[in-house]
């Protein structure tokens, strides 16, 4: 487990903030490499937020993050080749068909056509899309999208993946696929940042941090945390952090 | 260049499969040529005239006749009271009441001056002024001819001197509206639909969250700005020739000029239109706003430009506006060049500020276009 020892993403002191109001509160932690790291929050709490800061789409007011080794401010465009990102909102064009948002997103990721080929096929394979490759994405049930949208998020093969909610409204059968997809990730050597609602995922997770009005009040793996609670599950630890607080 | 090409394919997939769009893309503008170019007609015809005939002598029957021959007049309507004529003008019965008094006749053969009363709806002086016009042909005409008879009758050898105007009109001979409008209204339609559908795609990406996604990949802003609005580009240089080949077919619009020049010219004055479109939608976040803020600007581009009148007749100030309305530049130069035959010597004024505008614009549009926030 040498690689685990391995920083891949650093952040320091990281804020946000929009007008008066402070979204982020200068954040400090550490992700290592081939972790899967839960980045759990009530609504609202900043997580969001935080994550975009990391994915290069929101420029930090104050702090530094540095992720696969490039400044999040300085060489947003460096650490946008080495990451992928699944956003909460589901953002494939609903008018094109699977391949053709495939092509699409690997094209601009700079695969040659020959690769997208290759990779289309085994992804139809893998997630077992025969049928329906031709049919337009918009016409999929939203499980099938999510798990296309994240096997699209790992096309070029990066070093990190960001994950917003990704399971958001997806049945229990297809988030435990979905997981199963994680975790096949997780051991090719990827990172996986992933936000969620649901505490059962944290469960599934390395180490989780939760966050709460801006801040970190907790971050630990999921056993430290509930021995540190004195609880049994991760939803409690939760609710006792969020009750805390209020 | 790769990546561009992804781009691109993406786009026109999208146009092409939204048939609805497409149908609204290629027939609106046919039909809106056809049917504009015909309707915005500045000639004042059917000039419907109403007659009140104190005199009711051979003379005035004369003048009425004259009056009736005139292919921008309708029949006259007679009635026998001004008041009636006045009642008639007020409901909008008719546009214009003429009153021919009773010693008409007698003081034209005493050669002394008469009068006629004229009465023209002025609500719009534009028309009110050149129906006064045409009524003071005939009139004159009818002078003319009287002054001739009499002058017959006194003195055999006394022919009237008088001086004549003989216009010979230039570049639009036949004075043919259609052959002015055509042209121009070709130019609007191009700037409207390009401007509208580049304006509306960005923003259309931002609202569905796909945008998000591109910025998160490390795409390059040109080849994402370059992938984007080429097709519309394309679909721009489409529309032109289409609307070239109906002003030819259906209007038959002269086409003096070198083609290949209206083609270079549009070339460039798209790309300001589409990058003024990017500047729009990275400073709108709906579809709605955009569409407004796109309204806004089409709206006075179109009254300012030259098209619908002249220029020269406007206030200073308005003058000074209309130098940065593109529309002007493209409605002046595409006149210029079908009309008048121009080269590119001639253009060139047109040509150079149409580039800079572009360069600026884009420049503008690439600058506020941002990745990150």
């Amino acid at each position: 487990m040498n690689n685990l020892s391995e920083k891949i993403i650093v952040v320091e002191n990281l804020t946000k903030q929009f007008g008066h109001f402070t979204a982020v509160k200068g954040i400090n932690f550490h992700v290592n490499k081939g972790e899967i790291f839960g980045f759990l929050g009530a609504n609202g709490a900043g997580k969001t937020t935080a994550m975009k800061m990391l994915i290069g789409i929101s420029n930090p007011t104050n702090g530094r993050a540095n992720v696969a080794g490039f400044d999040v401010h300085t060489q947003s465009e460096k650490v946008k080749q080495n990451i992928g990102y699944m956003s909460q909102k589901f953002s494939m064009y609903d008018d094109l068909t699977v391949k053709e948002n495939i092509t699409f997103f690997g094209g601009i990721y700079g695969l040659s056509r020959k690769q997208i080929n290759s990779k289309t096929e085994v992804l139809i394979q893998t997630l077992q899309l025969g049928d329906i490759a031709q049919k337009k994405v918009g016409d999929l049930p939203l499980g099938w999208k999510q798990k296309l949208a994240f096997s699209v998020a790992m096309l070029h093969e990066p070093k990190i993946v960001f994950l917003d909610e990704p399971t958001g409204g997806v049945d229990p059968i297809t988030r435990r696929q979905f997981w199963e997809m994680i975790y096949a990730e997780a051991h090719k050597g990827t990172t996986i940042f992933v936000t969620t609602h649901y505490m059962d995922e944290a469960e599934y997770c390395d180490r989780v941090s939760i966050m709460v009005d801006g801040v970190i009040e907790a971050l630990d793996t999921p056993k430290n945390l509930k021995n540190q609670f004195q609880v049994s599950t991760m939803n409690e630890v939760f609710l006792k952090l969020a009750r805390n607080i209020e | 260049m790769k990546i561009i090409l992804f781009i691109i394919q993406k786009e026109f997939k999208q146009i092409f499969r939204d048939k609805s769009m497409l149908r609204l893309l290629f027939i609106l503008p046919i039909l809106q040529l056809l049917i504009l170019s015909n309707a915005a007609t500045f000639d004042v015809k059917n000039i419907r005239v109403t007659i009140v005939d104190y005199s009711n002598s051979s003379s005035s029957r004369t003048l009425i006749e004259k009056i009736n021959a005139n292919a921008y007049f309708t029949d006259a309507v007679f009635v026998s009271t001004t008041q009636a004529g006045i009642e008639r003008l007020n409901s909008g019965k008719t546009d214009v009441v003429i009153e021919i008094p009773i010693p008409f006749e007698k003081q034209l053969q005493n050669e002394t001056t008469t009068q006629i009363q004229v009465l023209i709806n002025a609500i719009d002086g534009a028309t009110a002024g050149v129906q006064n016009v045409y009524l003071s042909q005939i009139v004159q005409q009818f002078n003319q001819h009287i002054l001739l008879e009499n002058k017959h009758i006194v003195n055999n050898q006394i022919m009237p001197n008088r001086i004549e105007t003989i216009p010979s009109f230039w570049y639009n001979s036949t004075l043919n509206y259609k052959t002015f409008m055509v042209p121009g209204i070709l130019v609007l339609l191009i700037t409207m639909l390009t401007l509208f559908l580049s304006s509306m795609n960005i923003v259309r990406e931002k609202e569905l969250g796909t945008l998000e996604q591109i910025n998160v990949t490390p795409i390059k802003k040109y080849q994402f700005i370059i992938g984007k609005l080429f097709p519309f580009w394309v679909i721009g240089l489409v529309i032109l020739t289409i609307g070239l080949l109906i002003s030819k077919i259906v209007f038959n619009v002269p086409m003096l000029g070198n083609i290949v020049l209206v083609y270079f010219f549009t070339s460039i004055y798209l790309l300001l239109i589409l990058g003024f479109g990017l500047f729009l939608s990275n400073h709108t976040e709906t579809q709605q706003q955009a569409m407004f803020i796109a309204w806004f600007f089409i709206v006075i581009f179109i009254l300012m430009s030259g098209l619908f009148t002249p220029i020269e007749s406007m206030p200073k100030w308005a003058q000074n506006v209309t130098l940065f309305n593109p529309i002007r530049y493209f409605v002046e130069f595409i006149r210029m060049v079908l009309l008048k035959g121009a080269g590119l010597q001639e253009v060139l004024p047109n040509l150079g500020i149409i580039t800079l505008f572009a360069i600026v614009v884009n420049g503008l549009a690439v600058w506020s276009y941002k990745k990150t926030n």
